[in-house]
């Protein structure tokens, strides 16, 4: 890429396409649509959450005379075991079956078990309590520390460790082992003049989007089958649903509503192949929508974990050698987040020597589902604690202890490859820099900081331009727009054909109309489909500078394009993008700018956290008063959706470290799923959260771009817990730092 | 049970429908009325969503049962812009890009009309607890409240203009 590059319209703060709809309600998203003759469908829930299933009677809930159809797991196609792309990781198909309907065993508190499709909302709901299910109770296991003992509660007889040196003999709930290493820790720690290691603990956490799940599909036996539903991914939902009805995947047309929030948590099915099944059995287009309810106890979360963190430094504060051992609980089917966990622990720092083993372990919880930056936010948490532990007692400056063992270009990393041009040490010195971090603290006030780090991934994207008449272009891209991305397309094809904002027309396409697109997920969207969106764009430039090269009788490495306009460097003749478009019929057709791509070269972005808490010593409530997030976004395309990110990662990461977690009972019963007892961070809890844009152009993106939606929730963890200890003097390891946790660790400490 | 029979004005504009006792307000605009830009997130009161107003209160729709709305007066975000022109708050909602997913924006935006015809001139504190009742997962409320404040500032300085 050309550093030089001056832009025009990429790096303004403009009017996202979508504005007007989303301000004035009239954007649909995924509970708006309604069909002609459409019914209602609910789903029946497990009140236990460990049981065989004895036996499922559907027969009174079918004679009630409002009901239409009925499903259970036997309506839907035998699948085997077989790994699937899931948006962020893959997913096994067998258990994501067994996950939209039970099998012969409910897994967790929730799980689905039975659906009913009625006349109406009201009485789907009512003729739940018609169907007659008899279980077997067994007894549940909520931890993963339990969960891995022996003689714990198994919850697949046929899951056998892999990732061992020979598979054992007895099932077990740990699903996968695996280790990293590079270096030696053995002789790292012998050259240490310091070491800490310590336990951590951090609890099931929802994405919490406001959203929940939702669809309105139609079943059609002769053509084609239609899913409406708010997905992160309508071409993975495609595949995974008609994968599950046994269908051809081209009889399945998704379409993806507005999107009110993901995460990660809306990149797998819960309703839509349920959905069909009972649209199939009653000739209606079916609509679901989760309750809050069961968004919290069958949808998401995040994993819970506990991991050990052992770190050795030098009196100087150079880092010698760093160990982990990861435990994810992946939920009720094995895949948790434990690999970019391994791979992403120690990726903020140049050593020489490490070690990490990680554990999948299933659980009776929902099934896990990615949550921004899946897996990283839990293990650098503990990294991040430790190394600002190391710095304490070494008498370093925290951010002069990351500066010494930064990350950066040519760093070898734990989980393969050398980093190129990252922005870690760049983002340190922001913070080093900052008004904030320069400023002092009130009494019962703490300072905390940490670094955090996300790969981002590329992918296939799809993109189509077509040109008009008028002179305007339509973007047509597969990428749901969860954040504001339309924005930056729209700014990247603008800057590209040299067209004004006003004349990009953006939309997201449904399956059918456009090639496949990966899934919304892993900060891949501005890059990789905005890559997409360069590559059209310069197609369409191309095809309109030979429509005027005919006309002028020359050649198109003699026609300039320069704001819109073709000119012809060999005479004064300009023609518009109009002009041309008017006239493409007589020049070999209308135009269309196409960019196929698989991306490669997804750059990591790097960010620090600073955080400043005030702690209530009498009721352990925890203020944030201050909090800086600096990040490295490459080039920010609209930065006002960057620092939105940036902010949004933020104050998600606050949640976790403060109040966030699924409290459970001893039967296994989840007892706050809403949003009175499960609190996300209002309004009235935070200050405005500070942003600075750190810009270490990716080479392999045309404008620089790095990916930023995931990063910003890493580092706010050991941000806000260290603050919180500096602040009440005991160190903190188990999430969330809620009033009663506070309250006891001062008690503790003073006893 | 046999259905009410509900008359009420939404938006300025009267309109009759039929709903079972149970049935919410939310449920009637969503789905007799086919105003779907009230949203649900909850049911329970907690997400703000469904924000509107009832005689120019500010209150959760999804709370209200839809009988209980005879001969009153509902506000909702289809009615907050004049036709294509938005109102103040829903422009600096976009100049800020005080939106990410745009799920709470219209919730949002109805609470934010609702607290400004209270205090025209809130602190950022009166407008982070007037909102406390909003949630919104994507954005951190920074650049909400910056939107809300910049809206209140124009519409103060509209105000004096249409006074002098």
């Amino acid at each position: 890429m050309s550093e030089a590059r001056q832009f025009k319209y990429v790096g303004q703060r403009s009017i996202r396409p979508d504005g007007f709809d989303k301000v004035t309600g009239r954007a649909n998203f995924g509970a708006d649509l309604s069909l002609p003759g459409m019914i209602w469908g609910k789903i029946l829930r497990s009140p236990h959450a460990h049981a065989w299933i004895k036996s499922i009677d559907t027969s009174r809930a079918e004679a009630h005379p409002g009901v239409m159809s009925v499903a259970t797991f036997d309506d839907m196609a035998a699948v085997s075991s077989e790994s699937i792309s899931a948006g962020e990781g893959a997913t096994d198909l067998r258990d994501l079956a067994r996950n939209c309907l039970a099998q012969d065993k409910v897994l967790y508190h929730g799980h689905a078990v039975a659906a009913v499709a009625a006349r109406t909302e009201r009485i789907a709901e009512e003729a739940l309590d018609l169907i007659d299910v008899q279980y077997e109770v067994l007894a549940p296991v909520m931890d993963v520390r339990d969960a891995m003992e022996a003689g714990a509660p198994v919850l697949h007889d046929d899951m056998f460790t892999e990732g061992l040196p020979e598979t054992p003999e007895k099932p077990s709930n740990i699903a996968t082992r695996a280790e990293l290493k590079k270096g030696d820790v053995e002789q790292g720690f012998a050259e240490a003049d310091l070491i800490i290691e310590r336990d951590f603990y951090t609890p099931t956490v929802h994405q919490g989007y406001i959203e929940p799940h939702a669809c309105t599909v139609r079943y059609d036996p002769d053509g084609q089958s239609m899913v409406w539903c708010c997905t992160q991914g309508h071409f993975d939902v495609r595949a995974s649903t008609s994968r599950l009805l046994g269908i051809e995947l081209s009889k399945l047309k998704v379409i993806a509503s507005e999107i009110g929030g993901g995460f990660g948590g809306k990149t797998t099915i819960y309703l839509e192949p349920v959905a069909l099944i009972l649209s199939k059995k009653s000739g209606r287009p079916v609509k679901m929508v989760m309750d809050r309810d069961e968004v919290f106890r069958a949808s998401g979360p995040g994993s819970a974990t506990r991991n050990h963190v052992k770190i050795g430094a030098k009196k100087d504060g150079t880092i010698t050698a760093m160990q982990a051992k990861l435990c994810y609980e992946a939920g009720a089917f094995k895949g948790s987040p434990m690999m970019p966990g391994c791979m992403s622990i120690f990726t903020p720092y140049d050593v020489e020597n490490a070690y990490v083993e990680g554990y999948d372990v299933v659980v009776n919880k929902p099934k896990v589902a990615a949550y921004r930056a899946p897996g990283a936010p839990q293990a650098e948490f503990a990294a991040e604690t430790v190394v600002n532990e190391l710095a304490a007692e070494l008498g370093i400056d925290p951010i002069d202890m990351r500066l010494k063992n930064a990350a950066k270009e040519g760093t070898q990393t734990l989980y393969g490859p050398k980093l190129k041009p990252v922005g870690l040490v760049e983002c340190l010195e922001a913070a080093k820099n900052s008004d904030h971090y320069k400023s002092a603290l009130k009494e019962n006030q703490g300072r905390g900081v940490a670094s955090g780090f996300w790969f981002n991934i590329g992918g296939p994207s799809s993109v189509i331009i077509n040109m008009h008449p008028d002179g305007t272009a339509t973007v047509v891209e597969g990428s749901p727009d969860i954040g504001g991305s339309r924005a930056s397309m729209a700014l990247m094809a603008a800057e590209e054909l040299g067209l004004s904002l006003e004349k990009i027309n953006l939309i997201v396409a449904d399956t059918e109309s456009l090639a496949y697109s990966a899934t919304t997920g892993g900060s891949r969207t501005t890059f990789a489909t905005g890559m997409a969106v360069i590559e059209a764009a310069q197609d369409a430039v191309q095809q309109m500078k030979e429509r005027a090269a005919s006309v002028w009788n020359v050649t198109a490495e003699q026609v300039d394009w320069v704001d819109g306009v073709a000119i012809n460097t060999t005479g004064d003749e300009k023609l518009t993008a109009a002009e041309i478009c008017q006239g493409a019929d007589r020049t070999g057709g209308q135009i269309s700018g196409r960019g196929n791509i698989n991306a490669r070269g997804a750059g990591p972005s790097f960010a620090v956290h600073i955080a400043d808490v005030e702690v209530d010593k009498e009721t352990g409530y925890t203020h944030v008063v201050r909090y800086t997030a600096i990040q490295d976004a490459g080039k920010a395309i609209h930065p006002s959706y960057v620092e939105g990110q940036f902010q949004g990662g933020a104050v998600q990461g606050i949640g976790w470290a403060l109040n966030e977690e699924y409290i459970y009972n001893k039967d296994g019963v989840m007892e706050n799923p809403g949003f009175l007892d499960y609190r996300i961070p209002l309004a009235s809890d935070l200050p405005m959260i500070d942003t600075i844009i750190v810009e270490v152009p990716n080479a392999f993106h045309p404008f620089g771009v790095r990916g930023v939606g995931e990063t910003g929730i890493v580092p706010p963890l050991a941000a806000v817990t260290t603050a919180v200890g500096q602040a009440i003097g005991v160190a903190m390891y188990e999430l969330p730092c809620s009033p009663p946790k506070i309250i006891k660790a001062i008690k503790d400490a003073a006893a | 049970m046999p259905k009410a029979h509900v008359t009420t004005i939404v938006n300025g504009y009267e309109v009759e429908f039929l709903c079972e006792p149970h049935e919410t307000l939310l449920d009637v605009l969503r789905n007799s009325l086919n105003l779907t830009g009230t949203k649900e997130g909850c049911s329970t009161g907690d997400c703000g969503a469904c924000s509107v107003t009832l005689d120019g209160r500010l209150v959760c729709s999804c709370l209200v049962l839809a009988p209980e709305v005879e001969g009153r007066d509902i506000g909702t975000i289809e009615g907050i812009a004049d036709k294509e022109h938005l109102h103040v708050i829903q422009q600096k909602f976009l100049e800020h890009a005080a939106l990410q997913c745009g799920i709470c924006t219209p919730g949002l935006i109805v609470s934010t009309k609702a607290l400004l015809e209270e205090n025209p001139d809130p602190t950022e504190e009166q407008a982070r607890y007037y909102l406390a009742g909003n949630l919104c997962r994507c954005t951190g409320y920074d650049k909400i409240i910056r939107a809300v404040l910049d809206a209140a500032e124009t519409m103060r300085a509209e105000t004096l203009k249409e006074g002098a």
